[in-house]
């Protein structure tokens, strides 16, 4: 499988690659790892005209810390995640979620900036980016904003993210006790169900994935928790249309929200 | 367009197509056709190869992107005519029967044991996670992880 004809471009800077999204619009795409984009490109459901390489900008790749928040590089690897010694101290269950994305070759190649700006319904760190109330750093030609994790997933593949923007950096508040659990898609590790709970001062907060279009703060169960986690749990799907397809229909999938949720309710002790 | 990299230790400078995958460009280009591949869509492994250190799926990376990197392929695990530790293990092990998925799981498991080098039988299943095999059930790939991993 070949993709169709595309014009590659490395960008050395954050700023080369938002000029070259300026010039060239929606015909250009950025690529960091290529995990998601490249299998799209080869299937032709994604056709740029010019692919923007950002894996080698410098300094997008970093991980450090900025007072009660972990502060991860949009180029940052899985695998990099996983086993980074600031993001187990500091905000170990995404770093625990890492570890559990697809495979050790995937792990070693896919990025957070690509993961978050994919949306991919069952990627597994939007559950962990919501519950952990992180924000999205993200620079366009016309300067840098951030996003709250609430704000950014829209839709099915669909972020807040404009077109001439991309994602710089993840903000995570540290948190300590957080739990993440998935019920995996055997091939591919996706989550056909993901859910994350972190404790807070005022309970818990708990982000789903795999379950709707987008991931979603689940606030009908944090506001129903007071330590109860069956009935919390039973909120799991208050309000969402639950998604059915070829792995999970969507009664089963509400079902398995349920069940992962008490179960990770129960996990924060 | 043009790409210097190292495979196997030796300096290549090529003119690609930015559509050609890594693993097209490992095997068409530069006759290196111990890299398989099965699904050509990141999912089984055969195509796993080292880049930069790391074990990667070759089918999902592009050629241009292999630029200014230092790529191993399972040609560039033998040294001075000798196997390397894991090729033995899996031949006397009967780690493989058709051999496809060999240099994909050789690959993958190299990466495994130089991060973990005493892996438990779990660890060796869950690292295997993006490694399919048609043929063996598994057990005997398991067994040649873990005695080239005790034999070392
Ligand atoms: C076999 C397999 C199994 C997988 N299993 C899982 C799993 O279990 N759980 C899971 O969560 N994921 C899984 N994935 C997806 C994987 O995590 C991808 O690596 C990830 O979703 C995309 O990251 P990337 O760096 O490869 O992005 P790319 O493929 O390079 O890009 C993806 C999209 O994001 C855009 N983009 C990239 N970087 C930025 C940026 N900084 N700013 C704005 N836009 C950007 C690109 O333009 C593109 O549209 C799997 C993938 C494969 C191939
Ligand atoms: S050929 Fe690359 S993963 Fe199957
Ligand atoms: S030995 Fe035949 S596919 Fe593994």
């Amino acid at each position: 499988m070949i993709p169709a004809k595309f014009e590659y471009i490395k960008a050395s800077s954050v700023s080369e690659a938002l000029g070259l999204l300026d010039k060239h619009g929606d015909e250009a795409q950025l690529l960091s790892g290529g995990h998601s984009l490249i299998p799209t490109m080869k299937l032709r459901l994604n056709q740029p005209k010019v692919v923007v390489d950002i894996g080698k900008i410098p300094g997008l790749n970093s991980i450090s810390e900025d007072g009660s928040n972990v502060v991860i590089g949009a180029n940052c690897t899985h695998h990099q995640i996983a086993t980074s010694s600031v993001v187990q101290g500091g905000v170990n269950v995404l770093a625990q979620t890492a570890k559990e994305i697809g495979d050790i070759q995937v792990r070693n190649k896919g990025t957070i900036g690509g993961s978050l700006a994919h949306a991919d319904p069952a990627a597994d760190y939007p559950a962990v980016i919501l519950a952990s109330g992180a924000k999205i750093e993200v620079e366009g030609s016309g300067g840098k904003r951030t996003i709250d994790a609430t704000d950014f997933f829209l839709g099915i593949f669909e972020t807040a993210l404009e077109s001439n923007e991309m994602i710089t950096a993840v903000h995570v508040p540290k948190s300590s006790g957080g739990v993440y659990l998935k019920f995996s898609q055997p091939a591919s590790r996706f989550a056909v169900v993901g859910c994350a709970a972190i404790k807070n001062d005022s309970g818990v907060s708990v982000g789903l994935t795999g379950v709707a279009g987008c991931a979603y703060r689940a606030s009908a169960v944090e506001s129903a928790y007071n330590g109860d986690a069956k009935a919390a749990a039973a909120h799991a799907v208050d309000g969402v249309e639950v998604m059915g397809d070829n792995f999970a229909s969507s009664k089963y999938r509400a079902h398995l929200a349920k069940v992962f949720t008490e179960r990770a309710l129960n996990a924060l002790g | 367009m043009k790409i210097n990299l190292k495979v196997n230790g030796k300096d290549h400078t090529s003119d690609v197509e930015p559509m050609m995958s890594l693993a097209a460009y490992l095997r068409e280009v530069l006759l290196l056709t111990g890299t398989h591949v099965g699904c050509d869509t990141s999912s089984c492994g055969a195509c796993t190869i080292k880049m930069d250190g790391k074990a990667v799926k070759s089918c999902t990376i592009l050629a241009v992107q292999a630029d200014g990197c230092d790529i191993t392929t399972i040609e560039g695990l033998s040294q001075n005519g000798e196997m390397h530790p894991l090729q033995a293990s899996f031949k006397e092990n009967h780690g493989l029967q058709c051999g496809f998925c060999t240099p994909g799981m050789i690959m993958t498991a190299e990466n495994l044991l130089s991060e973990n080098p005493n892996p438990t039988e779990e660890e060796i299943r869950h690292g295997l996670e993006g490694n399919f095999c048609r043929c063996t059930g598994y057990h005997n790939i398991v067994k040649s992880i873990q005695h080239a991993a005790e034999s070392n």
